[in-house]
């Protein structure tokens, strides 16, 4: 199968217009006859949902949580960026393309990055619109902050919750449409598999969580929007059951998987306390703004904070980074921050933290200034810690964040199955290697609200196939295997609980395939993976039966499907020879220490073909070929 | 520490619920209060006893899924904390915890701790929305809207949509939910054409839920995660009276 990405062609600024024009459009008549399942009710979910109902489609809406409002985009806390150049500070679509492109280390497509550049805009319009409270200067117009090693100010915030109102304007506008019997929502249902007829993507096997029920829905075209997979590592920023099933599923029933080896971890969370962790929390990066990292000068160094002297602190962010100091990327301070604990200088009883210190800017601002801007984030700190960050400075360490691997999909958002979109963080479009800071809640709604209802139809109109009927042979299988996955996890009753497999599988991948890979780890955990998993299969444990909540059996599921999922991440790793963006190779690093590159042999996307469990997935390569930008290194210094 | 938990344990909505009685023992004081649920679950399986079924998703007070009562007070004893956000700290060693699901006939139980709460989702899809499509919207900075009605607002928009309000309520009252909803859009210019035909549909929902009415107790703004003030529903009030007057 050869990989078209049917990227137009012509001048970047007029190939999405002029893909717009070329793109076969679906009468208005013929659009009621048309169904489409979205799976995931996320910034892309959710804004999908809604407009394509918009547009007179029949939409069947699912997700796992008991409501769309709950899905995980709901906690993204600092921005959504635009290139609005409201603040006049030379800002425009090329420099938001250009910052995003060299943010994701040149390993992104430039066709897609521009259109997103080129629609963010129209997504404030229409989050205004719908009554996203964003901040207000005292002139009545939107307030933008720079955000995450941006050089202007381009993000647009809510206080700390830009996610959160986001996500509620997307799902009232689905809930709009939900009222007006476009769509049908199914909520406390989880996706088990996808179903495939005459090689399209035709419908969906679900699990109704509450009755148990497994059952089939078919469609004229499936979109996930699924999110990503970062509690592979078990720990992670992302919610509890933010989960990699949707997209593996689809991925063994024939769509390729793009660059699993691009995971973003993020730099200030807070660090692990015990075994008993059961996720990590993310504090929003904007807080770099203000506050400065450091960690002592000597090792092992276990005075109070407050007992440091200035000169035996080291800003080791400002010192390496002076241009972008506290602000440099995710990727590069997450980084150094793991190599200042490696040396022994990490603070905190685990010695895995450095410190995030307010002091310089509570004496520069004042405390009420620091309390307006930060104040949430601060209590939510305070109420994890016990201690007061407007006196002692913050203990952060990175944790896993952001998946920027995905589905592999092509410039209309369909993946290598023809008839399955995929979108949003379940895919792995427009961040390359590494995504910059409020990047993602503009990808997933660029891609549900002003990509996705252009593209689908064309696809409707191009393969005028009838539905299937949810009771053909194809469906019929899937629920069977399916019910037999669900008794078969019911039936073991072995010695160990799901979740200790996963923590197993997250330590891992964490130690081996997380900040820092090498040849010789990535072979170990790609060793002891198989293993795992086949201990999985003979000693999990989950009681209770299928017909009902079963909080077990779900996470069962989901582990199971990591464990499978986690083989080809650590392959990818492995064969990915250079370091770029989150994907860090001890191999190939600058005398400095810093990532290299190798544009000769890896400026390309890898999208692998599923072979069987076990089996050795087939690589396929998009070449990446920049004609607008010229690849340069990555250098924040 | 050491802790002796009451737990409600229900098969499903028909069955009759009872409490089981769990000793969670060597739980650390950084635990989270779910963290905590999890060494009880990671127990009771390895004993062969089925796991307890509570909502949960974010844990980090965002998503509005966890919901549970503590000792009577929804979301526990620390003020403005969801469940998720609340640490084993504030317990004491050997301290009785009696773990119980909301409680309100428009939030019918599902399984042990967990509810359905879809009741709140038919009342946004009622009229808690302001109705633009995509594409068409005029550019942002096209609608000014003062600071203070954006911080007004946000406040209410902060809602996370637990549910302990109705939870806390002795009447089971979903106003301060709604009027959250309400004000969040009625605060804004962009809200006001549908202005009086939301708060009617939206009341008119809720009603027909059968959650209870308001009798001014404010339990719910005390267990309210987020603090939403109770004068919301003063504000609500007084929307739906005018939306009634100028009908
Ligand atoms: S689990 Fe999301 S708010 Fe508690």
């Amino acid at each position: 199968m050869s990989l078209d990405a049917k990227v137009p062609l012509g001048p970047l600024a007029e190939k999405w217009d002029k893909r717009k024009f070329e793109l076969k459009l679906v009468s208005p008549a013929n659009k009621r006859k048309v169904d489409v399942i979205v799976v995931g009710t996320g910034l892309a979910g959710a804004s999908a949902a809604a407009s394509l109902a918009e547009l007179g489609y029949n939409v069947h809406a699912f997700c796992f949580q008991d409501s769309p409002r709950r899905a995980h985009s709901i906690a993204a806390q600092g921005g959504i960026n635009a290139a609005k150049n409201y603040q006049n500070d030379g800002d425009s679509i090329t420099r938001l393309f250009y910052d995003t492109i060299k943010g994701g280390d040149f390993r992104a497509r430039e066709a897609n990055v521009y259109r997103l550049a080129q629609v963010s805009g129209n997504i404030i319009d229409q989050c205004v619109a719908q009554g996203v409270p964003f901040a207000r200067e005292y002139g009545g117009l939107l307030a933008n902050r720079s955000f995450g090693g941006a050089q202007v100010s381009r993000t647009f915030y809510a206080r700390g919750q830009t996610g959160q109102q986001l996500l509620l304007g997307a799902t009232q506008a689905l809930e709009r449409q939900i009222g007006l019997g476009r769509v049908a929502m199914h909520p406390r249902t989880e996706m088990l598999d996808l179903v495939v007829v005459d090689g399209h993507a035709k419908g969906i096997i679900v699990r109704d969580l509450v009755s148990g029920k497994i059952g089939a829905y078919a469609a004229d075209a499936v979109v996930l929007a699924t999110g990503g997979y970062a509690n592979v590592f078990y720990l992670s920023t992302n919610a509890i059951g933010s989960n990699v099933t949707a997209i593996w599923r689809a991925h063994k029933k024939g769509a390729f998987f793009a660059n699993p080896c691009y995971t973003q971890i993020h730099p200030t969370c807070i660090p692990v306390t015990g075994d008993h962790q059961s996720k990590l929390t993310l504090m929003s990066e904007s807080l770099r703004n203000d506050g400065r990292i450091w960690a002592p000068k000597k090792q092992g160094d276990r005075r109070a904070p407050g007992d440091i002297p200035e000169n035996e602190r080291d800003y080791y962010l400002e010192r390496k980074y002076p241009s972008f100091g506290n602000l440099a990327p995710r990727d590069i301070s997450s980084r150094a921050a793991k190599e200042v604990c490696d040396e022994g200088r990490g603070v905190g009883q685990s010695g895995r933290g450095v410190y995030l210190d307010f002091a310089e800017a509570i004496r520069r601002l004042g405390k009420a200034v620091i309390k307006e801007r930060y104040g949430n984030l601060f209590d939510m700190y305070q109420k994890i810690t016990a201690e007061n960050p407007y006196e002692t400075p913050m203990r952060i360490y990175p944790a896993a964040h952001y998946a920027m691997g995905g589905i592999w999909v092509d410039y209309h958002l369909m993946s290598s199955l023809p008839g399955l979109f995929v979108l949003g963080e379940a895919n792995f479009s427009d961040h390359g290697a590494n995504r910059l800071g409020a990047s993602a809640l503009m990808q997933g709604l660029a891609d549900g609200y002003f990509i996705l209802p252009y593209t689908i139809g064309d696809y409707f109109a191009s393969h005028k196939k009838p539905r299937p009927a949810a009771d053909q042979a194809e469906f019929k299988q899937g629920e069977a295997e399916a019910g037999e996955r669900v008794k078969k996890l019911l039936s073991i009753r072995g010695r160990r609980s799901p979740v200790s497999f996963h923590r197993e599988l997250g330590r891992l991948l964490w130690e081996y395939c997380g900040m820092a890979r090498n040849d010789r780890g990535l072979r170990k955990a790609l060793a002891a993976i198989p293993s795992l998993r086949e201990e999985f299969w003979k000693n999990v444990n989950v009681l209770g039966d299928g017909d009902g909540l079963n909080s077990g059996l779900e996470r069962a599921g989901r582990v199971a499907d990591f464990l499978e999922f986690g083989e080809l991440l650590c392959l990818d790793a492995l064969t990915r020879e250079e370091s770029c963006g989150g994907h860090f190779r001890q191999e190939h690093q600058t005398p400095e220490g810093e990532a290299r590159r190798d544009d000769a042999k890896f400026c390309h996307v890898s999208a692998w073909e599923f072979k069987g469990v076990g089996q050795a997935p087939v690589l396929h390569k998009e070449p990446l070929a920049f004609e607008n930008v010229s690849l340069t290194e990555r250098s924040y210094k | 520490m050491n802790l002796k938990l009451r737990i409600w344990r229900q098969k499903n909505s028909g069955a009759k619920g009872y409490f089981q009685k769990v000793d969670a023992k060597g739980i650390s004081p950084d635990m989270s209060f779910l963290e905590m649920l999890d060494v009880v679950n990671e127990e009771l399986l390895a004993k062969g006893e089925e796991p307890v079924i509570f909502d949960h998703d974010c844990r980090e007070g965002i998503c509005g899924a966890c919901s549970l009562v503590i000792n009577g007070v929804a979301h526990g004893p620390e003020r403005g904390t969801t469940t998720c956000q609340l640490h084993m700290r504030h317990f004491k060693d050997g301290q009785i915890i009696v773990i119980e699901p909301w409680r309100a006939s428009a939030f019918p139980v599902l399984k042990d701790l967990a509810v359905d709460r879809g009741a709140f989702d038919r009342i946004i899809q009622a009229g808690g929305f302001v109705s633009v499509g995509a594409g068409g919207a005029p550019d942002g900075n096209a609608i000014p809207v003062s600071k203070n009605s954006a911080e007004l607002a946000m406040d209410a928009a902060a809602c996370i949509g637990c549910g302990a309000c109705v939870a806390a309520c002795k009447n089971a009252s979903a106003m301060l939910f709604v009027a959250a909803k309400v004000s969040h859009l009625a605060a804004l210019p962009q809200g006001q054409v549908e202005r009086a035909a939301r708060v009617e549909r939206m009341v008119a929902q809720m009603d027909q839920e059968g959650f209870g009415n308001c009798t001014n107790q404010f339990e719910c703004q005390a267990v309210c995660p987020k603090e939403i003030g109770v004068w919301f529903i003063a504000k609500m009030n007084k929307e739906y009276l005018k939306a009634k007057i100028c009908q």
